[in-house]
C-alpha cells in the first residue's frame, strides 16, 4: 500500500479530543465543539469516497454495539465507522440471549465493563439508559438512542447534511414533522438546531406533539400547510404504525392526507427547500416516494452517507480523548 | 432493644401538644405506659424517688409520630424490609405508630392477616403497628374484601394502596358498606387510562427527557369521583397523598360543603419537585409522581392552612434491583420512615409552617384519623412520646438507615433534627435514657 494520503494527515491533525468522556445528548457540546465535529466529518466524506476508507485512529480499541432495540441502519452505521478507524468491533444484540433470562442492564454494562471495551454504542428502550450505563463502566459511551429521549449523532448527521447542503445553519428554517412526541431524533435536533441558531417548527397533530413543546424554543403548529410555509428544511419523522390505528390518529390514510408530505404540500416549502427522513420510511403514511426519490429535493441518501462520517468524527474525537488520558 | 415501663420524668422541655395547643416550656411524667402528670413549666415537683428524671435541656418533647402510609415486605417480600426492620426504623424516627398497607403477599384482605401482623408486631415489641385492610379481594377493584371481619380483627381503615379502584359502582359499594360500618376508606386519586404507563408528571420538563407522563388532571378528574361518591354515601373519605394544586381546589370545594373527606400528603411531595429526578435519578420515581414547584407550594400552603390534614412519609423500601434500571423500569417509591421527623422540621426552620402545626399533622391528626388515643400528651394517653433535637444538623448518610432498603429521598441531604428517645407505652424503644 502507498503512504498515507494526504487526506489522512489533515483528519489526524484536526482530530481533537472529545469534550467529555461520554456522548450522551447533544447538549454535551457547545457551538464550537459542533462546529469543529462536523468539519472533521466533512473529512471522513472525503475519505469515505476514496477506495481506501480505512485510517488507523482507533487501531488496538474496541468498541462495542450493545443494541437492546432492532436497528440495522444505525448499527450498521456505527459498525462501519469503527472500522474504518481500525477499531476491533462486536456487535451485541442482548434482547434475544440474557435480558430475557431476568439480566438487567447494569449486569450486561458490568460484564461488558470487565472485559475492557474502549467505547460502548448503546441504543436502549428506555430514556436516560445511556446515562445510566455511563455510570457504571469505565469506557467511553455512546447514546444511539435512548427511548424518547436523545439520539444526539443523529442531530449531527442531520445538521451536517443541512450544512453541507445550504453552506450555513444559523438562519435555516428547519420544520419537523409528524410524531414529535415519541421521537428522540426530533428532541436531539430541536436541541442541537435551536443551539446553532435554526428556526425550528414542530408541525403535527396534538397527539403527537409534545405537551409545553412551546417552551422548547420551537413554534408549534397543527396544520402540516401553515407549518412548512416558507421553510427551507422539510424534516419529516416516522411515524410507528401502531400509533395509527386509532390511538393518536385515526387512520393511515388520514394523516397521509392532513401530515403526509407531498409535492402539493412541499410546494408552499421555500425555493429550493429540501426533504430529510432519519429513516426508514413509511412510504404512502407520512411521505409520498415521488418526493423522498427525488434527489434534487431529497437529502435522505446523504443524510445516510453522512451518518457514517459523523461517527467516525465522534469515535475519532472520543478516541483522541482516551488517547490523552 | 426495649426497657420494661417504669417511671419517667421529662423535664425542662419545650412541649408540643397539638391536642391542647400548647407549644411552651413542659414536664411530663410517665408511669405504667401512660401519661400520668403533665405540667406547663419547666419541672416537676414532689417526683416519687424511684423515679428516672431526663433533664430535656430545652429539646422538644411531643407526642410520637403516627404514619399512616408505610409499606414493609413481610408478608411476602422480606428481602425488602420486614415488619421488624420497619418497627426499627419508625423507633429511630420517632414514630410510634405505623399503619402498614394490605398489598403484600398475600394481600391483607382477610382477617386471619389482619391477627398475623398484629401478633408478629407484639412480639417484635418496637412500636405500634396497625394493619390497613385492603378493599377489595386482592386488591383488585372488583369484589369486596371481609371489612367487618377485618375490623373486628383489627385493621384501622380499609385501602387498596397503590392500585386505584376503578370501577365506580365498586367504589360506591365500597364507601357504602365501609361508611355503614364506620369504617374509613383511603384512596389515591388516580385516572388508570391517563396515567397508564407514566414515569413522570406531565411537563416540559418530562418532555425533554423524554420521559412517558401523566397530567395532574388525572389525580383531579379521579378525587372528584371520590368527592362525589363520598357525598352520595356520607361516608368518611381519606384522600391518599394528594399531590397538585388542582386538587386541592377540589379538596377545599368538598371541605367547604362539610362533606367528611380528609386528605394526606407525602413528605416527599412537600419536600422535592419533579426537577429533582435530574438525571433520571430513580429514588426519586415516586407515585404520584414528583409535581411542579408551584404545587409544592400550594402542597405546603395547604398543609399549613389545615387543607391537607396529614402528612405521611409514604416509606416504600425498594431493593437495588428495583431501582438499579432504566427510569421507567424502576419500581416507585422511597423510605422516609426515619427521615419524616428532620424533613418536616425543614418547612419550620424554613418559616412556612408553625411547629405546632407540624407535629400536628403527623400526631394528633393521624390519631383522630383512625381512633387512636395516642397523639397528645395529656394525663391518661399512652405514654407513645419523643424527645427530639430540633436543630442539630445531619447530612443524611442512606446507607447508615435502619431500613433494609436504602432508596432514600434524602440520601445525601442536609436536615436539621435528631431524635433522642423515643417512648412507646412508657417504654425506651430508641436512645439512651
Amino acid at each position: 500500500m502507498t503512504a498515507t494520503a494526504p487526506a489522512s494527515d489533515n483528519i489526524r491533525a484536526k482530530a481533537a479530543p472529545f469534550p467529555k468522556r461520554h456522548f450522551l445528548s447533544v447538549t454535551d457540546l457547545d457551538p464550537v465543539e459542533v462546529a469543529a465535529i462536523l468539519d472533521l466529518a466533512d473529512l471522513f466524506v472525503d475519505l469515505n469516497r476514496q477506495k481506501t476508507k480505512k485510517i488507523d485512529l482507533l487501531k488496538g480499541r474496541t468498541l462495542v454495539n450493545l443494541f437492546f432495540e432492532a436497528s440495522t441502519r444505525t448499527q450498521s452505521s456505527f459498525e462501519l465507522a469503527g472500522k474504518r478507524l481500525g477499531a476491533d468491533v462486536v456487535n451485541m444484540s442482548p434482547r434475544s440471549s440474557s435480558i430475557s433470562k431476568g439480566e438487567t442492564l447494569i449486569d450486561t454494562a458490568v460484564t461488558l465493563n470487565a472485559m475492557q471495551p474502549d467505547i460502548l454504542v448503546i441504543r436502549h428502550a428506555s430514556s436516560g439508559a445511556a446515562s445510566l450505563l455511563s455510570q457504571k463502566v469505565d469506557c467511553s459511551v455512546v447514546n444511539a438512542g435512548d427511548g424518547q429521549h436523545e439520539h444526539p449523532s443523529q442531530a449531527l448527521l442531520d445538521s451536517l447534511s443541512m450544512r453541507r447542503a445550504f453552506g450555513h445553519i444559523g438562519g435555516l428554517t428547519v420544520a419537523i414533522c409528524g410524531d414529535v412526541a415519541h421521537s428522540r431524533v426530533a428532541r436531539s435536533n430541536i436541541a442541537l438546531l435551536t443551539m446553532l441558531g435554526a428556526n425550528v417548527r414542530v408541525v403535527g397533530p396534538p397527539t403527537l406533539i409534545p405537551a409545553h413543546a412551546e417552551r422548547w424554543g420551537v413554534k408549534v403548529f397543527h396544520d402540516m400547510r401553515l407549518g412548512i410555509a416558507g421553510a427551507d428544511v422539510v424534516m419529516m419523522l416516522r411515524l410507528q404504525l401502531e400509533r395509527m390505528q386509532g390511538a393518536l390518529v385515526p387512520s393511515m390514510r388520514e394523516y397521509f392526507r392532513l401530515w403526509g408530505l407531498d409535492r402539493e404540500k412541499l410546494a408552499l416549502a421555500a425555493p429550493g427547500a429540501r426533504v430529510m427522513h432519519p429513516g426508514p420510511m413509511n412510504r404512502g403514511v407520512e411521505i409520498d416516494s415521488d418526493v423522498a426519490d427525488d434527489l434534487k429535493v431529497s437529502l435522505i441518501q446523504d443524510q445516510v452517507e453522512m451518518g457514517v462520517a459523523v461517527r467516525m468524527a465522534v469515535l475519532a474525537s472520543l478516541a483522541a480523548r482516551l488517547d490523552n488520558r | 432493644m426495649s426497657l420494661a415501663p417504669g417511671l419517667i420524668a421529662f423535664q425542662n422541655a419545650r412541649m408540643v401538644d397539638p391536642a391542647s395547643g400548647y407549644d411552651g416550656p413542659g414536664a411530663i411524667l410517665v408511669a405504667e405506659g401512660v401519661i400520668t402528670r403533665v405540667s406547663h413549666g419547666a419541672n416537676l415537683d414532689g417526683l416519687p424517688a424511684d423515679v428516672r428524671v431526663i433533664d430535656a435541656d430545652g429539646a422538644l418533647l411531643c407526642p410520637g409520630l403516627i404514619d399512616l402510609r408505610v409499606k414493609t415486605g413481610e408478608p411476602g417480600n422480606e428481602p425488602k424490609e420486614t415488619l421488624k426492620s420497619a418497627a426499627r426504623a419508625a423507633a429511630a424516627g420517632g414514630v410510634t405508630s405505623i399503619v402498614v398497607q394490605p398489598d403484600t403477599d398475600p394481600v391483607v384482605d382477610d382477617p386471619a392477616v389482619v391477627d398475623f401482623i398484629l401478633r408478629r408486631a407484639r412480639d417484635i415489641e418496637l412500636v405500634h403497628v396497625y394493619p390497613a385492610g385492603a378493599a377489595t379481594k386482592g386488591c383488585q377493584g372488583k369484589a369486596m374484601a371481609e371489612i367487618g371481619l377485618m375490623r373486628e380483627a383489627g385493621c384501622v381503615f380499609i385501602t387498596d394502596a397503590d392500585h386505584p379502584i376503578i370501577d365506580s359502582r365498586v367504589m360506591r359499594r365500597i364507601l357504602a358498606y365501609a361508611g355503614g360500618l364506620g369504617v374509613l376508606v383511603a384512596h389515591r386519586p388516580a385516572d388508570p387510562w391517563l396515567t397508564a404507563g407514566a414515569a413522570a408528571t406531565e411537563s416540559e420538563f418530562s418532555g425533554r427527557m423524554g420521559l412517558s407522563s401523566e397530567p395532574v388532571e388525572a389525580e383531579t378528574i379521579m378525587l372528584e369521583r371520590d368527592i362525589a361518591l363520598a357525598g352520595l354515601t356520607g361516608a368518611r373519605l381519606m384522600v391518599d397523598q394528594i399531590s397538585a394544586a388542582a386538587p386541592l381546589a377540589s379538596l377545599a370545594r368538598a371541605k367547604a360543603a362539610g362533606l367528611p373527606v380528609i386528605a394526606t400528603a407525602s413528605i416527599n411531595h412537600l419536600t422535592f419537585n419533579e426537577l429533582d429526578i435530574g438525571d433520571y435519578r430513580t429514588f426519586w420515581k415516586l407515585t404520584p409522581p414528583l409535581r411542579g414547584e408551584d404545587d409544592r407550594l400550594a402542597l405546603i400552603e395547604a398543609v399549613a392552612s389545615g387543607l391537607v390534614d396529614i402528612v405521611v412519609s409514604a416509606h416504600a423500601p425498594a431493593p437495588p434491583e428495583e431501582k438499579r434500571l432504566p427510569f421507567d423500569e424502576a419500581s416507585p417509591g422511597a423510605i422516609g420512615l426515619e427521615t419524616l421527623l428532620p424533613a418536616l422540621l425543614t418547612l419550620y426552620h424554613e418559616g412556612r409552617i408553625p411547629l405546632l402545626r407540624l407535629i400536628e399533622t403527623v400526631t394528633l391528626a393521624p390519631a383522630k384519623a383512625i381512633g387512636l388515643a395516642a397523639g397528645r400528651l395529656s394525663v391518661g394517653a399512652p405514654a407513645d412520646l419523643i424527645l427530639a433535637n430540633i436543630d442539630t444538623p445531619r447530612l443524611i448518610d442512606a446507607a447508615m438507615l435502619t431500613s433494609k432498603s436504602k432508596n432514600s429521598t434524602f440520601d445525601g441531604r442536609r436536615l436539621q433534627g435528631q431524635v433522642l428517645i423515643t417512648l412507646v407505652d412508657g417504654r425506651v424503644v430508641f436512645g439512651e435514657p
